[in-house]
């Protein structure tokens, strides 16, 4: 483990969250939304019962022990709840590239550097299309019918801000004002008031899409949270030295309340820090999520939320609404062939190992995973080998659940561009959200989705 | 002598090293190189003496850095408000008063949260300072006025036109009487309109300011607070407060509990009660009875505040303030001054839990990072007692039981033994003189005084 990085990120979390309590320290630049969840008070927590470090979002209203008891009561109300999860493509992910239309005429005019090979591996639904080969794993969901493709979703006059957009996307509306997310307001009224787990962030901060305005949400911390580092140690001294702590803590017996207390805290620290190992430890390790199937390796941590994920779920954690970024940087302005490769290769391998995963644990039925982006790619390609901010994007619904079919399409490319040589939108990012909400929540997607009732509802759940 | 403190036990028993080194860490922040030996020299009153009535303030030691080698910015700059009251407590040559400082911090607890401001917070700061032995009533009647509290408690919102409970509530709950120990909820609005008229104005550039009594916000109107009538103001209504029957004995247990985690004995509580009142509600008095009474010295041990603890790591490895961490890491351990959870302040039978004991560990490493041995460079012996008694060293020589001290000399055992070639022999003593290092400092003994 690197010490700075994670001194970085412990004390950005609480600059963060200093930042927007404290006047006169803009969070971010003038004119953009302020993100949902913003200055939502946050506590840090151990939920023992589950063994995980937790940053509790909107825990106000109850102390936090409380908590233990609500998400077992939780599990326990409707162990078989199904799960969404909130896969984020990070900034504006070129669905011209992900779904290449090679045997469209105008293709390569757009994109004389960048076009993909003719020779890439077909898309069953649409002749024109080949599948970016780094996202053969997508491909293969796909031929299982465990993959919807959205090649062309967005909102009229897309804001080309990727701070803007994503927030649009985030909050389900485009509003800037809003501040609580989509999945958020969906909790607020479905979930309860005392399980955290309901809506779980996987990146350590909280993710606006699930901030809410009362119901308690959490946020794993990051992973490395609840490690034991000494420095100047390592190795079998190390592993003597942790295991240590207990003993020492107990050395002077419990005489008296001081004594008593720390002798009982070291021992149950010492006992958590062997049971975090479970969902917390550092990348790279073999398989301490007791996976059933292989995941990439990788020194991302990427791979291990997502196996994590696997695991929490099969140990009967009642999460709801999860939400996480996947490995990757989209907005390739520049070098988009390697960079986008990178991204696309370790996402949808990890996508379908996860797959693969909730299948042989029985969880498959369960689960759907949306994979979004807050906008697609210029049609045209720029003069260093990328693409600009682009208008529609790509959508992706996972799951033995999912609908397995196309939905909205991909025009000609004469006639799929607006006037500033965008991709347009074929369907609105909300008919996605108010469709999810109806068909894999059962729930009234007017109660989360303003206007809920101008959206064409799709069918996505089989 | 005045009659009352003849009445309230004195400790008796040998007053050596470890009796000192206690009384280090519950009256300032443990003990630098050799001070426990130093001050058990002076006998118990003349070491309580030392304490309470020292020489000029001298800061000793570097002057504090932030991360990248600068000056701090206490007004300004995140958590350099925290790091600049930290390196008083390590670097101050009267401990005393920045140990009272942090009392009265716990005592009005006034968050930053709630105020917004550094610069009022550090003003709230010195008045704690200059007032830290002093008059209870005087130290009382400034807080009151303090701009910080006014802003905490709502002091400036509260005018005749519309009263605020806020302090008035507070005034009684928690700084002077104990939650429902005589005064009702008609006190409270009572004592509201009494404490009417503070005002400040507001200013693009430095925020709240000029904060001021203003008699047109003053509800000049009689009032009736416990039972008596009078056309009260804010001063009436503190001393009203003193002068409550029920006060004497919040005051004192309040004080004892911030230096001994036992109640008293009925007839030591009596005693100094009479003692704070027989001599006009005067802090040190009592404070020194305190110091001196045998419970500080026989009685159970307190778990250390997690900012006592980092002062006292730091001044026993003669470390001063170099990074801004030591913000952050208190945070994690439950503490970041200026910061109290609540306007009850921080609670002392809760330091830990599994969260906080962590951060406790972090805090114990990040201190002896810097002076990590690097097993190519440096030789440590082989030798189990010699290493407990080198990582010893590193602290200062801190006093330890026998039992944790056996606990410390088994582990080195074990972790010699896992030295099973000739390369490992060599480099694994240093590694083990690290680890004690970082045990010692987490150990019940030192997590503990």
């Amino acid at each position: 483990m690197a010490s700075c990085c994670n001194e970085f990120s412990r004390s950005s979390l609480v600059r963060g969250a200093v930042a927007e309590a404290a006047s006169g320290l803009p969070a971010i630049e003038p004119g953009m939304p302020l993100p949902a969840g913003t200055g939502l008070d946050r506590r840090s927590f151990v939920l023992r019962s589950a063994g995980l470090a937790l940053a509790v979002y909107g825990a106000g209203a109850l102390e936090l022990p409380l908590y233990e008891d609500g998400v077992l009561a939780a599990a326990e109300a409707a162990p078989n709840q199904p799960v969404l999860v909130s896969l984020f493509l990070d900034g504006g992910a070129d669905s011209l590239s992900l779904l290449a239309p090679v045997g469209d005429p105008d293709y390569k005019k757009l994109r004389p550097k960048l076009a993909l090979p003719d020779s890439g591996l077909a898309f069953t639904e649409d002749p024109r299309l080949r599948w970016h080969p780094s996202a053969a794993s997508l491909r293969t969901l796909h031929l299982e019918g465990k993959l919807t493709v959205l090649p062309t979703v967005g909102y009229t006059d897309a804001d080309q801000s990727h701070f803007t957009s994503r927030h649009y996307w985030e909050v389900g509306a485009t509003n800037a004002g809003l501040r609580t997310g989509w999945l958020g307001r969906y909790l607020d009224k479905a979930g309860r008031p005392d399980n955290p787990l309901q809506g779980l962030s996987l990146d350590g901060e909280l993710s606006p899409t699930i901030a809410t305005k009362k119901a308690p949400v959490a946020a794993l911390r990051g992973a490395d949270q609840y490690s034991y580092w000494a420095p100047g140690v390592w190795g079998d001294v190390e592993r003597e030295m942790l295991a240590t702590l207990a003993p020492l803590g107990r050395a002077r017996g419990a005489r008296d309340k001081a004594l008593a207390s720390l002798a009982n805290t070291a021992t149950q620290a010492s006992r958590l820090r062997n049971q975090l190992s479970v969902f917390t430890s550092k990348p790279g390790g073999s398989n301490r999520f007791g996976s059933p199937v292989p995941y990439p390796q990788h020194r991302s941590s990427f791979p291990d939320r997502l196996a994590g994920l696997a695991a929490m779920l099969a140990a009967g954690l009642p999460l709801r609404c999860v939400a996480l970024r996947a490995y990757g940087m989209y907005d390739t302005h520049a070098d988009q062939p390697d960079s986008l490769a990178q991204g696309l290769k370790l996402t949808s391998e990890t996508l379908l190992a996860f797959q693969r995963d909730l299948e042989a644990r029985g969880l498959a039925d369960r689960v759907l995973t949306l994979v979004w982006s807050e906008f697609g790619r210029r049609g045209e390609e720029n003069g260093s080998l990328g693409t600009d901010h682009g208008a529609a994007g790509v959508s992706l619904l996972m799951g033995t659940r999912a609908r397995g079919q196309m939905v909205g399409e991909l025009p000609q490319l004469h006639n799929a561009l607006d006037r500033n040589g965008n991709l347009k939108a074929t369907v609105d990012f909300r008919s996605i959200y108010t469709s999810l909400l109806e068909q894999w929540f059962d729930f009234d997607a007017a109660a989360a989705i303003p206007n809920a009732r101008a959206y064409r509802r799709l069918q996505l759940v089989k | 002598m005045p009659h009352a403190a003849a009445r309230i036990p004195v400790y008796r028993g040998e007053f050596g090293p470890v009796e000192a080194e206690r009384l280090l860490w519950r009256a300032g922040f443990g003990p630098r190189r050799g001070q426990s030996r130093a001050l058990a020299r002076k006998g118990l009153d003349g070491a309580v003496k030392s304490l309470t009535a020292p020489g000029r303030g001298r800061m000793v030691g570097p002057k504090p850095r932030d991360d990248k080698g600068r000056p701090l910015a206490p007004r300004d700059a995140w958590g350099h408000d925290h790091l600049w009251w930290l390196d008083r407590m390590v670097r101050s040559n009267r401990p005393l008063v920045e140990r009272m400082t942090l009392i009265w911090h716990d005592w009005f607890a006034t968050s930053n949260d709630g105020v917004g401001s550094q610069t009022l917070m550090l003003r709230q700061n010195a008045l704690f300072r200059r007032y830290w032995l002093g008059s209870f009533e005087h130290l009382l009647l400034a807080v009151t006025k303090d701009p910080a509290m006014l802003l905490w408690l709502s002091g400036t919102d509260n005018s005749k036109w519309s009263p605020n409970e806020n302090y008035a509530r507070e005034l009684m709950e928690l700084f002077t009487l104990g939650a429902g120990r005589g005064y009702t909820e008609r006190d409270v609005r009572e004592q509201a309109r009494a404490l009417t008229g503070f005002r400040n104005d507001w200013h693009r550039n430095v925020g709240p300011t000029n904060f001021r009594f203003d008699r047109e916000r003053h509800d000049v109107g009689v009032k009736r607070i416990f039972g008596k009538r009078g056309k009260f103001d804010w001063r009436d209504s503190c001393r009203l407060c003193l002068h409550h029957g029920n006060h004497p004995s919040f005051f004192v247990q309040k004080l004892w509990s911030y230096f001994i985690p036992v109640a008293p004995p009925r007839s030591t509580q009596k005693a100094l009660e009479h003692l704070y009142v027989s001599r006009d509600y005067a802090v040190r008095p009592v404070v020194e009875a305190i110091l001196k009474h045998p419970l500080l010295y026989n009685g159970p041990r307190m778990v250390k505040p997690p900012i006592v603890l980092t002062a006292g790591l730091l001044r026993a490895s003669r470390r001063g303030i170099d990074s801004e961490s030591w913000t952050w890491l208190c945070a994690n351990a439950g503490q970041q001054l200026f910061f109290p959870p609540n306007v009850a302040g921080w609670n002392d039978e809760r330091w830990l839990d599994t969260a906080s004991y962590l951060a406790r560990w972090d805090i114990a490493g990040r201190v002896t990072r810097p002076a990590i041995l690097d097993p190519g460079k440096v030789h440590a012996p082989f030798d189990a007692d010699k290493l407990v008694d080198r990582a010893l060293r590193f602290w200062g020589n801190p006093s330890i039981s026998p039992k944790t001290r056996r606990v410390l000399r088994a582990y080195t055992k074990r972790a010699m033994r896992t030295a099973n070639q000739e390369w490992k022999r060599k480099s694994y003593p240093p590694l083990i003189e690290n680890s004690l290092r970082h045990l010692i400092a987490v150990s019940p003994d030192l997590q503990t005084s």
